[in-house]
């Protein structure tokens, strides 16, 4: 664990809470929390970034009677011990914002793990409620629990909840109205440790009394130094004279088995909670989760099951998403261009070749993406809801071991199909740094959605009914670059380290609609207004330099760029223009067909995939394709990468290492294809 | 009992049960193997262990994957059933 990691969060105003009472939602991950957020809010949330950090910060307002309450989801973690970013920004908006009702979401279907999180949080004094989600996975499974003999046993309000069916809401409602309004709180009880920990837990109070910063409190500091927290023993002992912290630190090493004693204290507390609450069906029955991982998590079996997803989804693409495509191109692009010309028909020459070749060109050809978009996101969406994403990673645990890493990566790795700035954020989830890095520098490697668009786009245009199995060609391509270079790199950079692989396999549940409905809506907006701004200028700046210094293509200073670099696009087999919608494809991958539309003109009459394929051999719209797979990062990529690797050096060693495979495999490609006659 | 043995997890076969004893483990790798439900003394049944790769275990009702190394270090007891 790394300094920088534990580094404590700056106190964030809520945006959105405007005297409003502020709830906070914690839980651990697959309980269901972000279903709940959902259901709670709807559309009226923001989604934006913790500060300084790259975990994702959800908030949202939501009424009750016509009151309105802000309300924050908290990173989901399985404790509040500062193992990851996630912990520690759970605890410190808790310590921090102090918001006036912290609900905690836990899974009724599995008490004894989910209240874990409940026994830290309620030491933590800060006004709690708790939600039992997940009512009908606990029926199920023939759980039979009493809410409120739970109640009573924790000292604090109990709801029961199905959040993917919305029932509960109203009970969730008078808890909150009660607790906020009358401020009524019940006396919760605390999880004890073994009597001989309690000892040193008094002498370390006792040393740090009058030291520790505000706002943390003071017995939960002195937990947190017998639990081993880095990020409170760092802190503390910065807070005191060394000569102070001197006995603490013997004592804390003297007890640094106390760490599992305080766990365990933990256990039995929630084994006395809901001992009388909860009866256990009889043992026996193999879960629906034990069938379907049979075939899931089988070695063999596993991988077939996952390639068989991956190729389902882009199976999708290309007879739903293609075809779609291709219409909203010919009907809404072609019909613009055709109306625009009309109406601009008495404008200057510049006005109309901006707007019906510089916009509706440009900008129209990314928007038809859309629909490929949408049915990746609502691919990926669903599989993530479903449980099924921890078996992807398991499967792929023996493959990630060639290349140093474990099976967690392959998680982020598995997210970069969507889009690549996610996926690096996503590395977050791997323990050790260098394993985060070698998976950072990977990550560009895996086809993103718009680099898919633009196969899904050009490999019907050059090949056809053999499209599919071009792109799958390209696919595979792609991920042999990716292990190649992660093995290579892993020998030659990081001598072969590897971290610790220990992760929750989820329950499989259906997946619920809400969810992946709203992240589909999320992720869509957020394309667009990459279209209507990056895309956008980056459309009306290549329609300029085309036109520029005196309306002729051919004397353009684009034209002149493109034939300066040309020399280099011709180890590969591309011609100038080919060369420069590669490199326009820098600020946005889409930019690469948005460009060719600009350089042919986007005239209606002649489809911009017929001019493609008249214009260029077989050889070098294989070699196009390849260049375009492995090219650098798009610019949002390249400045995630500086901000999560914190250095520039790996940035630019990371843009160097796909710039030297893309041009490589291009090249390879290209001479390849001329040998057998393409 | 004496019919009972010491062994590390990974040599623990599917649907067999044990109980924990100590882990070989830093600690960072310690406090998530407890805020996932891994404590000494407490009973974990083997989901998947094909003898090699990652295994699932079972523990407090939910299923967790271990990488064979970091399950190498987990010292149980085996129980006869």
């Amino acid at each position: 664990m790394s300094d920088c990691h534990t580094a404590s969060v700056p106190p964030q105003p809520i945006m959105i809470r405007d005297h409003k009472p502020l709830l906070a939602l914690a839980g651990q991950p697959n309980v269901g929390k972000s279903t709940l957020f959902n259901l709670l809010t709807g559309l009226n949330q923001h989604v934006g970034n913790w500060p300084g950090k790259t975990v994702e910060r959800r908030e949202g307002i939501f009424a009750i009677n016509g009151r309105d309450y802000a309300i924050v989801d908290l990173p989901g973690t399985y404790s509040l011990t500062a193992n990851s970013p996630e912990e520690l920004i759970t605890r410190e908006f808790i310590l921090r914002e102090k918001p006036d009702l912290v609900i905690a979401i836990v899974n009724a279907a599995n008490l004894e793990r989910s209240l874990y999180l409940v026994a830290e949080l309620i030491s933590l004094s800060t006004p709690l409620a708790i939600i039992l989600n997940m009512m009908d996975v606990a029926k199920q499974e023939g759980l039979s629990i009493e809410p409120e003999v739970l109640e009573a046993a924790l000292g604090v309000p109990v709801i029961t909840m199905t959040a993917t069916r919305a029932t509960g809401k109203q009970d969730f409602y008078r808890v909150v109205k009660e607790m906020l309004e009358h401020h009524s709180m019940l006396m919760p009880r605390l999880p004890e440790i073994r009597a001989d920990h309690q000892t040193t837990l008094d002498a370390i109070l006792n040393h740090i009394q009058g030291y520790v910063p505000s706002p943390y409190p003071e017995n939960w500091v002195a937990l947190k130094l017998l639990e081993g927290d880095t990020e409170i023993t760092h802190k503390m002992q910065r807070a005191m004279p060394a000569e102070k912290w001197e006995p603490v630190y013997d004592l804390l090493r003297q007890h640094d088995d106390a760490l599992l004693a305080i766990a365990s204290g933990r256990y039995e507390w929630i084994g006395r909670m809901i001992r009388a609450a909860v009866v256990h069906p009889k043992i026996g029955q193999i879960s629906l989760t034990r069938q379907l991982d049979r075939w899931a998590v089988h070695p063999i079996w596993g991988l077939v099951i996952l390639a068989g997803i991956l190729g389902f989804v882009f199976w999708l693409t290309f007879t739903i998403g293609s075809p779609v495509q291709a219409w909203l191109d010919a009907q809404i692009v072609g019909g613009l261009g055709a109306l625009a010309n009309q109406m601009l028909a008495e404008a200057p020459f510049w006005l109309r070749g901006l707007i019906v070749d510089g916009v509706i060109g440009g900008v129209g050809a990314v928007l038809t993406f859309l629909p490929i978009m949408v049915i990746f996101f609502a691919a990926f969406g669903l599989l993530e809801d479903m449980g099924y994403m921890a078996r992807a990673a398991f499967v792929m645990d023996n493959l990630m071991h060639l290349m140093g890493l474990h099976g967690k990566s392959f998680l982020p790795l598995f997210l970069g199909f969507g889009c690549n700035v996610p996926s690096i954020m996503g590395t977050r989830v791997i323990d050790s740094k260098p394993a985060r890095l070698l998976t950072i520098l990977i990550a560009p490697l895996v086809p993103c959605t718009a680099r898919m668009a633009v196969v899904a786009f050009l490999a019907p245009a050059f090949f056809g009914s053999n499209a599919i199995f071009v792109s799958w060609g390209l696919v595979l391509l792609a991920l042999f670059a990716l292990v190649l270079s992660g093995v290579l790199l892993n020998k030659i950079i990081f001598k072969g380290q590897r971290s610790a692989f220990i992760m929750e396999m989820p329950l499989y549940h259906i997946p619920n609609g809400r969810t992946i409905g709203l992240l589909i809506w999320q992720r869509s907006i957020s394309f667009l207004k990459k279209a209507g701004t990056t895309i956008l200028g980056m459309s009306v700046v290549i329609w300029a330099l085309s036109m520029l210094p005196n309306g002729d293509l051919n004397q353009s200073y684009l034209v002149q760029f493109g034939k300066w670099i040309e020399p280099v696009g011709r180890w590969m087999g591309l011609d100038w223009r080919l060369t420069v919608a590669l490199i326009t494809s820098f600020p946005a991958k889409e930019n690469a067909v948005a460009t060719l539309g600009v350089l042919f003109g986007s005239s209606p009459d002649a489809a911009l995939t017929q001019t493609l394929t008249s214009t260029f051999s077989t050889a070098s719209a294989l070699s196009f394709l390849v260049v375009t797979m492995l090219f650098i990062p798009c610019m949002a990529t390249v400045a995630v990468i500086r901000q999560e690797t914190n250095s520039w050096g790996w940035t630019l060693l990371n843009i160097t290492l796909l710039l030297v495979i893309s041009i490589a495999a291009g090249a390879g490609v290209y001479h390849l294809a001329v040998a057998v006659g393409l | 009992m004496n019919n009972t043995d010491t062994i590390s997890l990974t040599e623990l076969s599917v649907d067999k049960h044990a109980t924990i004893l100590a882990f070989n483990i830093g600690t960072v790798e310690t406090t998530r193997l407890a805020s996932l439900g891994f404590t000494p003394g407490t009973t974990v049944s083997m989901a998947q262990n094909y003898g090699y790769g990652p295994l699932i275990v079972t523990v407090r009702g939910t299923h967790v994957a271990l990488g064979r190394v970091e399950a190498a270090k987990i010292l149980v007891e085996r129980r006869v059933e």
